[in-house]
């Protein structure tokens, strides 16, 4: 094991100690075996506050080895606290190599967004789980979530479904869309836009998804069918938007809104980070693209 | 009405530790008829209803019921997953407090296409469709089915949950207390609207009340628990106009007159 003896606290390689790390492989390979089953698993206190992706965290530490190279993102963006804490994290508990390229890391956590670049096989995908029970809401006992995950008693979902278009005309549900995995088990692909969900489907990387609080861990392992809950005459759809991003003129991609002043300005911009410097490097620019390329020197990851 | 009950309970026995709930009820169950259970508070009538519905495990006897398709199966030895289907789409159960029965924060139309959607509906025109029409058959506007039942008064919620049963069609219905708790004018609307689907939909059930006039103008045949076990049982008229157990004597003379 490789302990750090030089530091004041010394740890395990990437923090948790090994057995915890056998627990928890366990825990995952249980749900690589019964795809979209919530494994219960016995969740550590991690040096975070719970909501801050302690599940994920602990997915990651357990399966990472010295040659993976690790993404984190946070709402698409390498840049943001989250991302950048969780990336340090590992850099300093673990050693490993960290990027925010897509195509080049093995390991990529992330907090509700899919990277628009597709993956390959052998890339893992590891979400930050905060409610990993789909009918959470709508039955708010456990014995009686599980028992109805058990007896393959969906009905429930629907009825949400059911109840959006009720009161808005469509399936308002944009995020935290819940899918059926394999034809057996409904899950929540945690609260990632709907728009991810079609990314979810037959998928050649393995996703994880760890949720620190609830305990719990579930897998869809690679080329296995997620799809999205609909009805026959409100079928299921992901977002569209107006105009392409405003600075790589990407579409059919995921935009956020920015605020630029508070006279009203704002602009939609990927959300995936990575793949708008990547656009832009190649030479595609939105409307709002400064004119110099200063994007390499922005998105410096800060460690 | 064929010539084989829909329902066989025989010997039927709930024990609460030393306790008794209900101890060696027997009795057959026909299509189409309303089965009263009378008693007074802590008779064991619930007791028997929930072991009936399976919501219980007796802790001794049995009870057969025949399926759609005419096969008998033992209750208490099916699965949990097929009891649960059960239940859900050949049976109904009507609380006394709608508040069990229904989910109180979704919509009046998703509280009685819930059953549908539990069963493989997946058109929203249609589940719609069938809740405007089960809302208007227990007297619910139209304009009231995206309201959810915490904005509705005691007697419709319990016209909800009559309709959130029925919606599948169920041959069986078991209800609790169908009529308690509310008042006397709605009580009577409520027992009409009962009546008229029973009849329309030939629906066997067994109510449960301590209201003996609910059993007079529900059930043809009723039984009388004291204390655990079934003190009397016959047709309703013939218990009601001549009671033979003391028991019944005391019941139908402590009804009060106006």
């Amino acid at each position: 094991m490789n302990a750090q003896s030089t530091d004041i606290a010394t740890y395990n390689f990437a923090y948790l100690d090994e057995q915890t790390k056998r627990m928890i492989r366990r825990a995952i390979l249980k749900g690589i075996a019964i795809p979209g089953y919530q494994v219960p698993f016995a969740s550590r206190e991690m040096p975070m506050p719970y909501g801050w992706g302690t599940g994920g965290v602990q997915v990651t530490a357990s399966i990472i080895g010295p040659d993976d190279v690790l993404k984190v993102i946070d709402q698409g963006a390498d840049d943001t606290t989250n991302a950048v804490s969780i990336r340090a994290f590992f850099k300093k508990v673990a050693k490993v190599a960290v990027t925010t390229e897509t195509a080049k890391a093995s390991i990529i956590q992330t907090r509700h967004r899919i990277p628009e670049q597709p993956l390959s096989a052998g890339q893992v995908l590891v979400f930050q789980v905060p409610i990993p029970e789909p009918l959470r809401f709508l039955e708010p006992r456990e014995t009686e979530t599980r028992k109805m995950h058990a007896l393959e008693e969906y009905g429930l979902m629907h009825v949400k479904l059911y109840e959006d278009i009720a009161r808005h005309g469509r399936i308002a549900t944009t995020y935290a869309y819940p899918v059926k995995v394999e034809g057996r088990y409904v899950m929540d692909p945690s609260p990632t836009p709907k728009f991810d969900n079609p990314k979810m489907h037959r998928s050649p990387a393995l996703q994880l998804f760890g949720a620190g609080r609830e305990k719990r861990i579930y897998a869809v392992p690679p080329f296995t069918d997620v799809v999205s809950l609909d009805f026959e005459d409100h079928p299921f759809e992901v977002q569209t938007f107006d105009q392409p991003c405003a600075l790589c003129g990407a579409e059919n991609v995921y935009l956020d809104e920015v605020i630029l002043d508070d006279h009203g300005g704002h602009m939609f911009v990927c959300s995936d980070t990575d793949h708008c410097e990547k656009r832009r490097a190649d030479g595609h620019h939105g409307h709002l693209a400064p004119e110099t390329h200063s994007a390499s020197e922005k998105m410096e990851p800060a460690e | 009405m064929t010539d084989e009950p829909l329902l066989r309970v025989s010997a039927l026995s709930k024990f609460y530790g030393s306790r008794v709930g209900c101890e060696n009820v027997t009795f057959d169950l026909w299509p189409g008829e309303v089965l009263a259970v009378v008693g007074e508070s802590g008779s064991g009538k619930t007791t028997l209803l929930n072991c009936l519905s399976t919501r219980l495990l007796p802790s001794s006897g049995t009870a057969s019921y025949r399926m759609r398709d005419g096969l008998w199966r033992e209750l208490y030895r099916m699965s949990e997953a097929e009891r649960r289907f059960l239940m859900r789409t050949d049976w109904g159960f009507v609380h006394q407090n709608p508040a069990d029965g229904l989910r109180m924060t979704v919509s009046a139309g998703a509280n009685v296409g819930e059953r549908l959607m539990a069963v493989g509906d997946r058109h929203y025109g249609r589940i719609r469709a069938t809740a405007v029409d089960w809302l208007s058959r227990v007297e619910i506007d139209e304009d009231r089915i995206d309201d959810e039942p915490r904005a509705f008064s005691g007697g419709m919620r319990q016209r909800l949950q009559i309709a959130r049963n029925l919606v599948t069609g169920p041959r069986l219905v078991f209800m609790d207390e169908p009529t308690g708790g509310l008042d006397v004018s709605v009580q009577a609307r409520l027992l009409d609207l009962l009546r008229g689907l029973v009849t329309d939909l030939g629906l066997a059930a067994i109510v449960v009340t301590h209201d003996l006039a609910v059993a007079r103008l529900l059930s043809q045949r009723m039984m009388v628990m004291k204390d655990g076990r079934v003190v009397e049982s016959g047709l309703t008229d013939r218990v009601l106009d001549d009671p033979r157990a003391p028991y019944t004597q005391l019941l139908v003379s402590s009804i009060l007159q106006v």
